[in-house]
C-alpha cells in the first residue's frame, strides 16, 4: 500500500520529539493545533456579531485571556507554519495535488458526512478536553501532565471503542 | 535557563518562532505520512501503526529531554505550561475526540497537513471542526459545569500515581517498546506479511539498544530537586558538610551596621513563623525558589553575602548545601539558627559575673545589640517573597 515513500516512523518520531523539546525549551509551551481553530472561530464571531461576542461567556472569557486580539495568537502563527511546512514537504516529496481520500468500500457521500461530523466532534471535544492530540496528548506526555495523559488515554480508548461501528468507512 | 520566552525571546520574535516551529512541525508530520487519512486510521483497524510509532517515539523523546534539561538546571518547569487536569472534561472530551478520529479520519493537526497538500476530505474535516468550536462556544453555558468539574490543578502523572518520576519514565519507555513489538505482529498478520516482525538485523538491534538506553537514562536524570533533597537528608550528611558560617554576634553586628547593604538574608522560615518575628530586610525564601528562574537570581547579586536563616541550623545547612551544589556562591549559614540568635542576642541574659575583660565586652555588645535589634524587628516590615513569580505561559489548544 505504499505509493510514496514516507520517512521511517521512529526517525520521524524522534525528530518530532526533538522539535517538541525545543519548543518547550524556547517558549515554555508545547505544540498545538486546535487552539488555532478556536482563535479563528472567535475572530469570525467577533467580526460577524460583535454584540453577541461581547455578551456570551465563552467569548468574554477568551478576550480576557488573550489581550492582543484572537488572531495575534501563538497557535495561529504556528498553524500557518504547519500549513506552510506540510506544503513544502509535499512539494519536495511530490505529493501535491487535489485528492479525495476515502476507504475502499466507502461512498463519497459517506466520507464527506464522516469528515464533517468527525471535524465537528473534534471541535467540541478539543475545547472540552482542553487540547487535541498535539496540545493535550503529545505535549501533555512530554511534560508528564496528568490531565494531558488522561485526555490521550481517552482519545485512543474512544477511537478503539468506536472503530468497529464505523468500519464501513475504512475497510 | 529555559524557557527563553519571555525574557530572551519576547513580543513579535515569539510569533516568528511560532511560525518556524510550525513549519518544522508541518514538515515532520507530512514526511511521517500523517497527511493521509487511510494511514492515520490504520491504527484503529490494525493495518498501519505508523501513528502509534511516531507519536509514542516523539512523546518519549520529548519527555526524557524535558527530564534531562530539568536535571541539569537548564529548564525551569515552574514556568512551563503543564496541562491542567479536569477529570470529567478530559474523559468526555477524550471520548468525543476518539469518536471524531474514527469518523472523520483526522485529528486537527493532521488535517491541516493533509489540507495543505490538497486533500479535499481534510478541507471538509476542517470546516466541520470550525463548526464544532462554534457549537462549543455557543453552547458553552451547557458545557460549562462539565468543563470545570473536578479540577485537580496541574499535577504531574507520577505524582498522581504516587511513583517516582524516573520510574514512570522508565515504565513508559518499556511500554512503548512492547507496544511497537506487538503492533508489528498485528500489522503483519492483518496485511498477510509472512516475515517475522522483529529480526536480528542491525536496524532492529540499533532500535532496541536505543530504547534500552533511553529507558535507563530515566534513572540517571533524576528530578533535580528530589535527588538533591535525598542527598542532604541522608543521616549525618548535612551536619558534617563543610559550609561557611556566621556567628550570631556577627549577624547582629551586620544587622545593625550594614551601611554597604552587603547582607542579604534568605529567610527560610514558614510564613507563620515569619509573622511572629520579622527579620529586618530579609527576603522570604523557599526551597522551590532555589530552582526557579527569577527568584534564584537574587543569589547571584555581586558583593552580597547571602545568609540562610531558619529556626534551626540543620534546615539552613540543608538549603545551603543544595544551593552550593547548584553553583551558587557566597552562602553562609547562621550558626545555631535563629534559635541560637534569639538566645544569644535578643533575649541575652549574662551570667552573674563576667570573669574576664573580653567577656565583659561581649556581654555589653550583646545587650546593646539585643535592644537595638528588637527595635529593628518591631519596625521591620514583613519580608516579601524573593521576586514576583513570572507567569506561566498560557498554552494548550
Amino acid at each position: 500500500m505504499k505509493e510514496t515513500k514516507y520517512m521511517n516512523s521512529y526517525l520521524a518520531g524522534f525528530l518530532l520529539g526533538l522539535l517538541l523539546l525545543a519548543t518547550i525549551f524556547i517558549t515554555g509551551r508545547g505544540l498545538g493545533a486546535s487552539g488555532a481553530l478556536k482563535s479563528l472561530t472567535v475572530a469570525a464571531v467577533e467580526a460577524a456579531a460583535p454584540a453577541h461576542a461581547g455578551a456570551a461567556t465563552f467569548y468574554k472569557d477568551y478576550a480576557a485571556d488573550h489581550s492582543g486580539g484572537p488572531l495575534k495568537n501563538w497557535l495561529v502563527f504556528e498553524a500557518i507554519g504547519v500549513l506552510l511546512g506540510a506544503f513544502i514537504s509535499g512539494l519536495v516529496s511530490d505529493r501535491l495535488g487535489f485528492k479525495f481520500e476515502k476507504g475502499p468500500s466507502a461512498t463519497t457521500r459517506m466520507r464527506v458526512a464522516g469528515a464533517l461530523t468527525g471535524g465537528l466532534l473534534w471541535g467540541v471535544g478539543a475545547q472540552l478536553g482542553r487540547g487535541c492530540t498535539s496540545g493535550a496528548a503529545l505535549s501533555g506526555m512530554a511534560v508528564m501532565s496528568t490531565g494531558g495523559i488522561m485526555t490521550m488515554v481517552f482519545i485512543f480508548a474512544g477511537a478503539y471503542g468506536f472503530a468497529y461501528f464505523v468500519r464501513k468507512l475504512w475497510i | 535557563m529555559g524557557p527563553l520566552v519571555p525574557d530572551i525571546i519576547s513580543g513579535n520574535l515569539n510569533f516568528i518562532a511560532a511560525l518556524l516551529i510550525g513549519v518544522l512541525f508541518g514538515m515532520v508530520l507530512e514526511q511521517a505520512g500523517f497527511s493521509s487519512t487511510r494511514k492515520l486510521v490504520g491504527l484503529f483497524y490494525g493495518y498501519d501503526f505508523t501513528v502509534l510509532r511516531v507519536f509514542f517515539t516523539a512523546g518519549v523523546t520529548a519527555m526524557l529531554g524535558v527530564i534531562a534539561l530539568e536535571h541539569f538546571g537548564l529548564l525551569d518547569l515552574s514556568l512551563v505550561y503543564i496541562n491542567p487536569t479536569f477529570v470529567w472534561a478530559a474523559v468526555a472530551g477524550g471520548l468525543i475526540m476518539g469518536l471524531g478520529f474514527v469518523v472523520g479520519g483526522f485529528c486537527p493537526g493532521t488535517s491541516f497537513c493533509a489540507a495543505a497538500i490538497g486533500k479535499t476530505d481534510a478541507m471538509v474535516f476542517i470546516a466541520g471542526a470550525f463548526a464544532g468550536v462554534l457549537v462549543f462556544a455557543e453552547g458553552y453555558p451547557l458545557f460549562e459545569s462539565l468543563y470545570k468539574a473536578a479540577p485537580w490543578g496541574n499535577p504531574r502523572i507520577f505524582e498522581t500515581l504516587g511513583i517516582s518520576q524516573s520510574m514512570f519514565a522508565f515504565l513508559l519507555v518499556i511500554v512503548a517498546m512492547l507496544a511497537f513489538w506487538t503492533v508489528s505482529i498485528i500489522e503483519n498478520k492483518v496485511n498477510g506479511v509472512k516475515e517475522k516482525p522483529v529480526r536480528f538485523t542491525p536496524y532492529y538491534i540499533a532500535l532496541a539498544s536505543a530504547g534500552i538506553l533511553l529507558a535507563g537514562s530515566a534513572f540517571i536524570f533524576t528530578g533535580r530537586k528530589a535527588s538533591l533533597l535525598k542527598t542532604v537528608n541522608a543521616p549525618g550528611f548535612a551536619q558534617d558538610y563543610k559550609l561557611e558560617t556566621m556567628t550570631p554576634d556577627e549577624f547582629a553586628y551586620r544587622l545593625m551596621n550594614d551601611r554597604e547593604n552587603k547582607l542579604q538574608i534568605m529567610d527560610f522560615r514558614p510564613e507563620e513563623e515569619r509573622k511572629k518575628m520579622n527579620l529586618p530586610g530579609a527576603t522570604a525564601y523557599t526551597l522551590d525558589n532555589l530552582f526557579e528562574k527569577a527568584p534564584s537570581r537574587a543569589l547571584l547579586f555581586r558583593g552580597k553575602i547571602n545568609v540562610f536563616a531558619a529556626e534551626d541550623e540543620l534546615t539552613e545547612r540543608k538549603m545551603a548545601i543544595i544551593a552550593e551544589k547548584m553553583g551558587f556562591k557566597r552562602i553562609k549559614v547562621l550558626q545555631g539558627g535563629l534559635n541560637e540568635f534569639r538566645e544569644q542576642i535578643l533575649n541575652f541574659k549574662p551570667a552573674k559575673t563576667a570573669s574576664k575583660f573580653e567577656l565583659e565586652n561581649t556581654y555589653r555588645f550583646r545587650k546593646k545589640a539585643g535592644r537595638e535589634i528588637r527595635e529593628l524587628i518591631q519596625k521591620a516590615k514583613p519580608s516579601g517573597p524573593a521576586t514576583r513569580k513570572l507567569k506561566r505561559v498560557l498554552g494548550g489548544c
